[in-house]
């Protein structure tokens, strides 16, 4: 070896990315986490409220959505991605949406259908236009309609307080439940649905670290003391109040977990408002004249659909430009 | 007080501590310097020397081609040793004139003139003699600046002093070493153009300089300090006029089409120099940075000076540098021939280090619109990234990607990783090229 070759092997090799040269700390698999975490507390309250056996359903869940994930992307001959997160993030997020002690074997179809159906048919992660654990949850909706509406009485609820939900026991037996066990979660209803506190306090985690865009659940719940408040008005007797809407069934989970998902909701500030408003608008209309107490997961779905036509005509006027102003050829 | 901003935007690690108290230390010329003949924007300067000249410090090199173009002067006294390429900081080879430097220290600088009595002309005459060029990055000619057609009604003189980019702490020192030369040139700035008004705008990030800009300016009616918030980009032209003033600058426009004259605080010390020194612009002013950088320092640099010998100045790499970067970290362009030289409009040398440049996997879009959440011009960044990707150029151009200025808060917030400003950056050549090519057509 001669001695320029050792000076050149010396040289350093100097990385020739382009700018930005500096990278915030965020990635998709730290962010899918955050949002399993913020998910603790109502994960606590459903064993709290319906005992450990809700932990099954959860675990049961989670192993198919990831297993399905991981089959169908070997089968794709694709990099398996199960390590990001997402797919145990939607098995978890369909498991608090199923009633307690629901069958584990349909559980299981669910979390297949969810993110086989709702995401990987699409491309996977990213590419899918309805929220998977939403997917899945109304395909099990449509199999097993007894099963998914069988409640379970939870454990410290105070004498009054039946297994049916406080939706089915207003629209079908006139019975209205009080703020107190809304909020504190003691009444019938989905693993993570029944417990406001809990939802609050992990949303909130995640509208402070700023993984959850605040418009989606503030439109939400503007929207339905708008549109739910009108109907109350209208005949209170018949129509409740929206704070009741809010606390009950699956509004504030919903608001916080499924519909902010970002795949599947608008990328503008402004598309977020219409997209949150809508919801609220076509929930009231299922809760008050479908044929089903909740309506939740329909109304989501149904917005998740005008996304992408929401995502276009919602872009902001570029910087300079007014709104409707110049042509918009001219730049 | 009310802080200003504009909308969007991203806050990054500041790394200014790093060499926010390193007083400006003189770097003496090396044995051999480089003067590229494009250290400016507009057409390349015509040499007026030749092999085996000798020069002074301060002499003319080569001449200006034409008004969009800027005159260049030896920083040292030498022979031109040739007149050939070298790769610059922009990573492509330019011509260049090579001086060997003989030790001497002499300079033959124009008469100093009496910035209270000189003229308009005599101001933006001498700016253009001393190949004054916009400090702030971009290297416009500032006499063409300082040259607006008299149908523009220029309100206010901006002063920038924002400094946004992370590690640069150039003007910062400027505004606390030399705060007459940064006031006398605002001043001579607002002379040239008949402007009563001058505004200075700093970030709050930067208490000291502005306490010290808001004594300087305490008597002076007409001249006043702007407080803005720390963000990245708020030293963009467009975004600290628009905190300023409210007004926005529109795509394809200049700020003097919003009444406004935006000049970078380094830019203003550099027109006092040469008015009151008769000293044309022959050395940079810049921070030398990062962790994989063994002293970081402020040095003020012979235009010309190899980046190797700036590095060496500052006690070398470290063992773990990995990244050297010309320019702030959002914004730089990263080099790979240490022989390339300091240019006039040089801000910084950053050298990142292993664990700092380590890139990091690419995932799909989640489409979370962090990204258009944080561009301060209002476009949609995943979206022009993914027409590019498609070479669906026209569908990228109707929606806006020429409007990008590749200021990086984009590609910075992607939780994917995705390289968003990289590809957008394709997206505009490409669109660019298209738009050539029509207007070739129609003609």
């Amino acid at each position: 070896m001669t001695a320029s070759d050792s000076e050149e092997n010396k040289q350093i090799r100097f990385d020739l990315t382009t700018s930005p040269h500096l990278h915030s700390k965020w990635s998709t698999q730290k962010v899918m986490w955050l949002v399993v975490a913020s998910l603790a507390p109502s994960i606590f309250t459903s064993l709290l409220f319906f005992g450990l056996y809700q932990l099954l359903i959860i675990a049961v869940a989670i192993l198919f959505a990831a297993g399905t994930e991981y089959a169908l992307q070997v089968m794709r001959n694709k990099q398996p991605t199960i390590l990001d997160g997402s797919a145990m993030l939607t098995g978890l997020l369909l498991a608090l949406t199923l009633p307690p002690n629901f069958s584990l074997s349909a559980t299981a179809i669910g979390s297949v259908v969810a993110v086989g159906l709702g995401k990987q048919i699409f491309g996977g992660l990213g590419f899918n236009i309805f929220n998977p654990a939403l997917v899945g949850r109304a395909f099990l909706q449509a199999a097993f309609p007894v099963q998914i509406t069988t409640w379970s009485k939870p454990h410290l609820a105070v004498d009054t307080i039946s297994s049916a939900t406080p939706l089915a026991a207003f629209k079908f037996d006139h019975v209205s439940t009080e703020i107190g066990p809304l909020f504190f979660g003691n009444i019938g209803g989905s693993l993570g649905e029944t417990s406001a506190l809990a939802i609050l306090a992990g949303g909130f985690f995640l509208i402070a670290i700023r993984i959850v865009n605040w418009q989606i659940p503030v439109s939400m719940i503007l929207g339905m003391i708008i549109f739910g408040g009108v109907f109350h008005l209208i005949n209170p007797a018949v129509n409740p109040s929206p704070l009741f809407h809010i606390f009950a069934g699956g509004f504030l989970f919903g608001a916080m977990f499924m519909a902010t998902d970002w795949v599947t909701s608008p990328i503008t500030s402004s598309g977020m408002w219409i997209f949150g408003l809508g919801i609220s608008l076509i929930l009231v209309v299922i809760r008050l004249y479908g044929g089903l107490p909740e309506g939740v997961m329909y109304s989501i779905l149904f917005m998740n659909a005008f996304v992408p036509l929401i995502n276009r005509l919602t872009q902001p006027a570029i910087f300079g430009i007014k709104q409707g102003g110049q042509n918009e050829k001219s730049y | 007080m009310t802080i200003k901003t504009f909308r969007g935007g991203i806050h990054p690690p500041e790394y200014k501590e790093l060499t926010q108290n390193s007083v400006f230390e003189k770097v003496p010329a090396p044995g051999q310097i480089f003067l590229p003949l494009t250290q400016h924007l507009g057409r390349q300067a015509i040499p007026v020397v030749k092999k085996g000249s000798v020069v002074t410090a301060g002499m003319l090199v080569a001449q200006a081609d034409g008004f969009i173009s800027a005159p260049i002067h030896s920083p040292v006294c030498g022979t031109v040793a040739n007149l050939g390429k070298q790769i610059t900081s922009s990573g492509f080879p330019k011509d260049t004139i090579t001086i060997i430097t003989n030790g001497q220290t002499e300079a033959a600088f124009m008469s100093p003139m009496d910035p209270e009595t000189i003229t308009p002309d005599d101001i933006r005459k001498r700016v253009a003699d001393a190949g004054i060029v916009g400090q702030g990055g971009a290297a416009f000619p500032t006499s063409v600046k300082l040259t607006p057609p008299p149908e523009k009604l220029i309100e206010f003189v901006i002063l920038n002093g924002c400094e946004c980019e992370p590690y640069l702490t150039r003007d910062y020192r400027f505004m606390l070493e030399r705060p007459d030369a940064v006031i006398g040139g605002l001043k001579l700035i607002l002379k040239v153009l008949g402007v009563q008004k001058g505004i200075m705008g700093i970030e709050n990030n930067k208490p000291a300089a502005i306490e010290k800009m808001k004594n300087y300016l305490r008597d002076e009616k007409d001249l006043s300090v702007v407080v803005v918030k720390t963000k990245y980009p708020q030293g963009a032209e467009k975004m600290l006029i628009k905190a300023i003033t409210g007004r926005e600058v529109p795509p394809g426009k200049l700020p003097m089409d919003v009444g406004a004259v935006m000049q970078n605080v380094g830019t203003a010390v550099a027109i006092y120099d040469a008015i009151t020194k008769g000293e044309p612009l022959i050395t940079a002013a810049l921070t030398v940075s990062g962790k994989g950088i063994k002293n970081p320092k402020n040095l003020i640099v012979p235009v010309g000076t190899p980046i190797k010998d700036v590095i060496d100045h500052c006690g070398g790499l470290t063992d773990n540098a990995a990244k050297i970067i010309v320019g702030g970290p959002m914004m730089g362009a990263a080099q790979y021939d240490l022989s390339s030289p300091v240019m006039k409009a040089t801000s910084g040398i950053l050298v990142l280090t292993k664990d700092e440049v380590e890139t990091k996997q690419e995932t799909t879009c989640v489409r979370c619109g962090k990204c258009v959440e944080v561009c301060p011009l209002n476009l949609l960044p995943t979206r022009l990234a993914r027409l590019t990707q498609l070479q669906r150029y026209e569908d990228a151009e109707m929606i806006g990607i020429t409007v990008c200025m590749e200021c990086g808060t984009c590609a910075y917030t992607c939780p994917s990783n995705i390289p968003l400003v990289q590809w957008i950056r394709l997206g505009k050549q490409k669109v660019f090229r298209l738009q050539k090519e029509r207007s070739a057509s129609e003609n």
